[in-house]
């Protein structure tokens, strides 16, 4: 049972995560030209695929850079130095940067202890490890208020403390780790079990404690595995909508990140503001895939 | 020999069989990191669902998930997301096809470019769609002439989960595509099969399994799907709503065993697709290996 969880999860996380799952260097496996179509069908396909992914993919990427810089640039500045903008932005940065070091820090322990151990459990771990990726990110951010909210399991226990949680920065917080945090693992996971403990067992009989195996031999191996994870992490936490939706309260200039912003901007009819605002996260969005470019290769090679 | 001898040649049984994880350190702090925060993160907030969930009683969950309103948005997320699942099955697999066989220019760009929806916010998506299939947009122009309405209709729920999935069908396809061997294609080709023959009787039939769990795939994640698709779905009760934002309506409305329930009904789906897509891939692997 836990295995068949374990391994539709796997599914999901091969899409999912995955920016991931396709190997390098598929050019030099075309196949030869008498196994192939007669080039007016080529044609036809290439300029399908192409048409799909320019009405579903370019279209939306030119109208958010058209929309946020169609009126100028000092139009496109002036709406995008709003205060209110100011804060989601700022607010989306302290988020990320609480949500991307714990994430890590997990991951590696995660995909440590499922890759160099045998215990009772494990394929439930991985379960519970893949579990944000197959719940709706509404559904996320509901269990937190179930907790946490004012009518929550411990809602009148924080009140009676003074915390709060919801509606707060500690909700958003809490909710961008729950849908980002099997990014790492995920990642470095499978390259750790892949390279299996040999090398780790030799420094062990070397003399080496755990810590300087982990920094001396497997970091080396695993780097631009947890590099890919935070890159992805990152990308998630910056731009998650829905999980943080249903925990902000939208409390404006102090519950709202900076998607969430952009549709309190859209739904004003500040159109500039709202795609000068999505063309950073755009940005981000790009940035991401080009890194995925540079980095993918260069993780399962030593 | 005599039985004590015998006993003390054998291997002394120990007393109590000591069980070990593994021969390298660190077991005890990486597995207690782990589940502590995996406890404070996804435990804690789960029972805290599930004890709401017990705070219901049958009657009332049963009206609340049986209401008209919530068997509107469960046509418009399940019949909706199996629709846009269809499309992007049909053209996922050619773009797949086309990344995986052909060499054109703007290969390496198209590549990268079917991530984007994984990278890309959703509310950002979904003010994007929304600006160019309304009335004034790019593709609103051509169509509302002709009485076709995306944004504000259902059309535009499909669009934006066609969008929100498109990374999944290609992303499964792919590798089966490149790892296909080609040996049972010249075989095909050699023993006089036309290219349709040997697409239809040699490469389809490898490609089903993993094209149907890029569908299960694309599915899940549009059902699931709530930032893209509130702005370009108009929000219309009983025709554009979709399952996620009625249960964020009724947290609004502080209705919290409304929106547990509705909860429930999306995890018992998301519970079955996951067991669909299990099966599927492991009739893939078969496929693949068998």
């Amino acid at each position: 049972m836990a295995d068949a969880w374990a391994s539709a999860h796997e599914a999901t996380r091969s899409a999912d995560v995955a920016l991931a799952a396709v190997p390098a260097g598929g050019d030099n496996r075309l196949p030869p030209p008498a196994m192939s179509e007669p080039w007016p069908v080529r044609l036809l396909l290439i300029a399908f695929a192409l048409g799909f992914l320019g009405l579903f993919v370019v279209l939306p990427i030119l109208s958010v850079f058209l929309e946020a810089f169609g009126q100028g640039l000092s139009t496109y500045v002036s709406r995008l130095a709003q205060p209110e903008s100011l804060a989601a932005i700022r607010l989306t940065l302290v988020t990320a940067s609480i949500a991307v070091p714990l994430n890590v820090v997990f991951g590696v322990s995660a995909a440590w202890v499922v890759s160099k151990y045998r215990f009772p459990g494990k394929s439930l771990l991985v379960t519970l490890i893949d579990l944000p990726f197959s719940v709706s990110p509404v559904v996320s951010g509901l269990i937190y208020v179930l907790m946490f909210g004012r009518r929550g399991v411990l809602g009148p226990w924080l009140e009676a403390h003074g915390l709060r949680i919801i509606f707060a920065t500690p909700g958003i917080v809490l909710a961008t780790i729950f849908v980002t945090f099997p990014f790492v693992a995920r990642e470095v996971l499978p390259i750790m079990q892949d390279q299996g403990n040999d090398e780790e067992e030799a420094a062990l009989t070397l003399g080496a404690g755990g810590w300087r195996i982990f920094w001396q031999v497997t970091l080396p191996k695993v780097k631009w595995g947890i590099l890919y994870g935070v890159i992805l992490c990152n990308a998630r936490s910056m731009g998650e909508f829905g999980a943080v939706s249903v925990v902000s309260g939208h409390i404006r200039g102090e519950t709202n990140t900076m998607p969430l912003q952009v549709e309190i901007l859209y739904n004003d009819y500040d159109t500039v503001g709202a795609f000068a605002l999505a063309s950073l996260l755009m940005g981000l969005a790009l940035a991401t895939l080009v890194a995925k470019k540079i980095i993918e290769p260069r993780q399962f090679r030593r | 020999m005599s039985a004590a001898e015998r006993a003390s040649v054998a291997p002394a049984p120990s007393p109590r069989r000591r069980w070990v994880p593994g021969v390298l350190p660190g077991f005890r702090p990486t597995l207690g990191v782990t589940l502590t925060y995996l406890s404070l993160i996804v435990l804690i907030p789960l029972a805290g669902l599930v004890l709401k969930t017990a705070e219901l009683s049958w009657a009332d969950f049963w009206r609340t998930v049986s209401g008209a309103r919530a068997l509107a948005t469960y046509r418009i997320s399940f019949g909706g997301a199996c629709i846009a699942a269809l499309v992007n099955a049909a053209c996922g697999l050619i773009v797949a096809w086309v990344l995986a066989r052909y060499r054109f220019p703007g290969k390496a760009i198209a590549d990268s470019l079917v991530d984007l929806p994984l990278a890309l916010p959703t509310s950002v998506a979904g003010i994007a769609l929304t600006a160019i299939y309304s009335k004034g947009g790019w593709i609103g122009r051509l169509l509302e002439p002709h009485g076709i309405h995306v944004a504000f209709a259902p059309a535009g729920v499909v669009v934006a989960m066609v969008f929100v999935g498109l990374p999944f069908v290609v992303r499964t396809i792919q590798p089966v595509l490149l790892d296909l061997d080609p040996q049972a294609e010249e075989a095909s080709c050699v023993l006089g099969a036309t290219r349709l023959q040997t697409f239809r009787k040699v490469i389809f039939p490898a490609l089903l399994p993993s094209l149907m769990t890029g569908f299960a795939l694309a599915f899940a994640r549009a059902v699931g799907e709530y930032g893209s698709i509130v702005f370009i779905s108009g929000n219309m009760p009983l025709r554009t709503e979709i399952v996620p934002l009625l249960i964020i309506t009724k947290l609004d409305q502080y209705d919290y065993p409304g929106a547990t329930a509705l909860a429930v009904v999306m995890l018992a789906g998301s519970f079955v697709l996951l067991m669909t897509i299990n099966a599927l891939q492991a009739w893939s692997r078969r496929g693949l290996h068998g």
